[in-house]
């Protein structure tokens, strides 16, 4: 083995348990903000095992669109509906053994399924550059999905307006 | 076979168990905004298998193309259900979804 390769596989693994463990933080912790910062470090872990998989685009796509936009919505979301200087920033949960122990049988049984399926693996490919093939593609094979995800976007948009505006004349 | 190296079935775990973390916080979850976390664990999960399915068994990048439009996707997602949780917020002056027990609105 050589010393590329140990790093390679040190590095995996540094960021497999970047993924995880702040994933289990996410699901834990009491306070809200603290699960939202444990968040920030799952959607980076999950970007570096994108670059793993020589998915530069989408390890770019994502911290460009869920670091930088969804994180900062979600964090919009806390600040402007918790009382901050009340200090009710923790919240607990419901039911949550025996969701909890349901997870861990459902967990067991992905394990079960993924050990037990064939999958034909071929090993690594060797992709060069995606951009250029991810564009040429929602160009020409994916291109009505592509048209129609830009119209959800707009209908998107309008919706949330709409439904966040203070109507003040109704009331 | 060896099981340090990193190959599909690191992955394929690693997916299962931020699935399983995200349907635990969507279910067990009081706070709305927790709920959405949940729901972006497991957008995330599906989209790291997406992608090892692409680089170890398909060779293709259709899997690449469908990730691009599950983030997109999720975005969308996360807008919307913020605007109805403020909007639950302006009603119910709470965010707890154990207290949104009424559909009058």
């Amino acid at each position: 083995m050589k010393f590329i390769d140990v790093l390679r596989t040190v590095g995996f693994y540094l960021f497999a348990l970047m993924t995880v463990v702040p994933a289990f933080i996410v699901v834990l912790s009491r306070n809200i903000q603290r699960s939202v910062f444990a968040l920030l470090f799952t959607l980076f872990g999950v970007a570096g095992l994108f670059l793993f998989l020589h998915a530069d685009f989408l390890a770019a796509t994502q911290v460009l669109i869920y670091v930088g936009g969804v994180l900062v919505l979600l964090l919009f979301g806390i600040m402007l509906t918790q009382k901050m200087v009340g200090g009710d920033l923790r919240s607990g949960k419901i039911q949550f053994i025996p969701t909890l122990v349901a997870m861990v049988i459902l967990f067991s049984f992905l394990l079960f399924l993924i050990f037990q399926t064939p999958w034909h693996s071929k090993g690594p490919a060797d992709f060069d550059q995606t951009t250029t093939a991810i564009g040429t593609l929602l160009m020409t094979q994916w291109v009505l999905p592509f048209e129609i995800a830009s119209i959800l976007l707009l209908a998107a948009l309008i919706g949330a307006v709409s439904i966040a505006r203070t109507r003040r004349t109704s009331e | 076979m060896n099981w340090v190296e990193p190959g599909l079935y690191h992955y394929l775990v690693i997916a299962a168990l931020l699935f399983c973390l995200g349907l635990l916080a969507v279910l067990s979850r009081r706070n709305g905004i927790a709920v959405l976390m949940g729901i972006e664990l497991i957008l995330n999960a599906a989209n790291i298998n997406f992608v090892a399915f692409s680089y170890y068994v398909t060779h293709e990048l259709g899997g690449h193309v469908f990730v691009v439009f599950v983030i997109l996707l999720a975005a969308i997602e996360a807008a919307v259900a913020l605007a109805i949780v403020f909007a639950i917020y302006r009603h119910f002056h709470s965010v707890e979804v154990p207290n949104v027990n009424v559909m009058k609105g």
